[in-house]
């Protein structure tokens, strides 16, 4: 028999009311607010600069806190909007069980929440440049392509561990180490000129890493991303997301049996 | 919709769950998988069927564990049967549990609009309905507060006062009827009676014989999973007290 959700609603409202009360709730009680969102990056910012510019000199690279920060935002988006998209139908187990509604809609307003906080880091980015004397050209058209894959590949990931988590609790901290051995595995604090040559190709394949080096060639080299890369980044996000939808559809009728 | 047609209809359903023992240890899995250890389930409904028609109000009895909550539960199209045919026509209100994704930090207003989309409302019908909403849940000034402050009545209130404005053809009731005060619950059951009135069909589940009397007319006893009987909600009421009282004869 096929699963029949009896639910007959407006799927792009409550997208957008789940997105917004996700945004909402994590800020309404901070004293300092969505300002959160500049704050972290630039504290991040001020640590890594401090130690690559004082405690290992890195004297090749320069522009050093925008060229960090070109590889923290993308960086921080995609860990923290896929830590949540994976707790997503967990952390809201109780309304899975009791209301009908399209279940990747939850996975899909934790990614989309993150991308208020991402918007505002990129207006952080982009006063960063200009302060630099980087001035806008129309290699910067590109970004919100990049972005767009970006987007794709977090979505088709958290749809995936999403999915996964209901069964296999731990699903969680596999996620978070992934996190964490991403951190050094992009080229957030260093240069992807320095990866020997055997690596660089496999590198490209890591959308996150490819959004990186895009975003550098376009801000901070003021040229166009390789077309060989852009391929590889929507190759690998589109790949993702179709096989994200594919388990999510799989999985999803057997939620009920395991919250 | 034609007068007297089923709404609902359940064919020879039967459900199980996993049974995990509290373990979901990397072996379980991978035993899962293969196939081996063959998992130990439960049956939580074997071979039920039920009909109900345009209008119809079917109570649901039984002890705990008997299945109530996931013949709702399948109604709603939340569950998949493992076998067994379902077939549901019209828009639910599934009332399994009242100001569902309620978040304590939003105010009521917020709250209302989150759940109200949940529920399958569309952006224009909650905004037209919105002010009906807030009206009946009595909460008033009130609904511009975040939730935390709120008592667990009037979250109570307005988690149904939403759920009552969906304008459902079937609504689905599990417990919920022990709702905010005495005048409140009044309230809802005149405007349960009111969409009874106009065809719409229920589906309740309650351990008060007394809120079952008043909303329906017809009744099925649940024993383990098995449907022992489909009545009058009297005659059914009757014999689960009778059960009732054999069992604790013993």
């Amino acid at each position: 028999m096929t699963e029949v959700l009896m639910w007959h609603g407006d799927y792009l409202f409550l997208l957008m009311n789940l997105t917004a009360s996700d945004f909402r709730v994590r800020y309404r009680n901070m004293s300092l607010g969505v300002l959160w969102s500049l704050l972290n990056p630039i504290i991040l910012m001020a640590v890594l600069t401090f130690i690559f510019t004082r405690i290992i000199p890195n004297p090749r690279i320069p522009n050093y806190p925008v060229f960090i920060l070109c590889g923290l935002v993308p960086y921080n988006f995609f860990t923290i909007s896929w830590t949540a998209g994976t707790t997503s139908i967990l952390n809201n187990g109780h309304l899975v069980k009791r209301v009908p509604f399209p279940r990747e809609i939850l996975p899909l307003a934790a990614v989309l929440s993150n991308l208020i906080h991402l918007l505002i880091q990129v207006g952080l980015l982009f006063t960063l440049l200009l302060a630099a004397g980087k001035t806008p050209n129309r290699y910067w058209l590109w970004l919100p392509l990049i972005w767009a894959l970006e987007v794709l590949f977090v979505t088709g990931l958290s749809l995936i561990t999403s999915a996964l988590n209901v069964f296999v609790r731990d699903m969680r901290y596999v996620v978070e180490s992934v996190n964490m051995v991403l951190f050094w595995l992009v080229p957030v604090f260093y240069s992807f000129s320095v990866v020997p040559q055997a690596y660089a190709g496999v590198y490209e394949f890591n959308p996150v890493a490819a959004l990186v080096l895009a975003m550098r060639n376009i801000l901070l080299e003021a040229s166009a991303p390789p077309a060989m890369l852009l391929w590889k980044l929507a190759l690998s996000s589109t790949a993702v997301l179709a096989g994200g939808w594919l388990v999510f559809r799989n999985l999803k009728p057997s939620f009920y049996d395991h919250l | 919709m034609t007068k007297s047609s089923t709404v609902i209809r359940l064919e020879g359903v039967s459900k199980s769950f996993p049974r995990h023992r509290g373990h979901r240890l990397l072996r379980e899995h991978v035993e899962a998988l293969l196939g081996r250890a063959g998992r130990e389930r439960f049956w939580a409904l074997q071979n039920v069927s039920l009909e109900v028609d345009y209008g119809e109000s079917v109570a649901i009895v039984g002890n705990n564990g008997a299945g109530k909550s996931t013949v709702l539960g399948i109604i709603a199209g939340l569950a998949k049967p493992d076998s067994g045919s379902v077939a549901v026509h019209g828009r639910i209100a599934p009332l399994l549990e009242l100001g569902l994704g309620f978040q304590p930090d939003l105010t009521g207003r917020e709250n209302v609009r989150v759940n109200a989309s949940l529920l399958g409302l569309s952006r224009k019908e909650t905004r037209t309905r919105s002010e009906r909403i807030i009206d009946f849940s009595g909460i008033g000034d009130f609904i511009e507060e975040p939730l935390r402050t709120y008592s667990a009545g009037m979250i109570m209130r307005l988690g149904f006062s939403v759920a009552m404005h969906t304008e459902p053809d079937i609504i689905l009731i599990d417990e919920v009827m022990a709702v905010g005060d005495a005048a409140f619950s009044a309230r809802c059951f005149e405007k349960l009676r009111t969409f009874q009135a106009n065809g719409t069909a229920l589906v309740c589940v309650s351990h008060s014989a007394e809120t079952v009397r008043v909303l329906c007319q017809k009744a099925v006893l649940l024993d383990h999973g098995k449907l022992l009987m489909t009545g009058a909600v009297d005659k059914v009421l009757d014999a689960y007290a009778g059960a009732a009282v054999a069992v604790s004869a013993k």
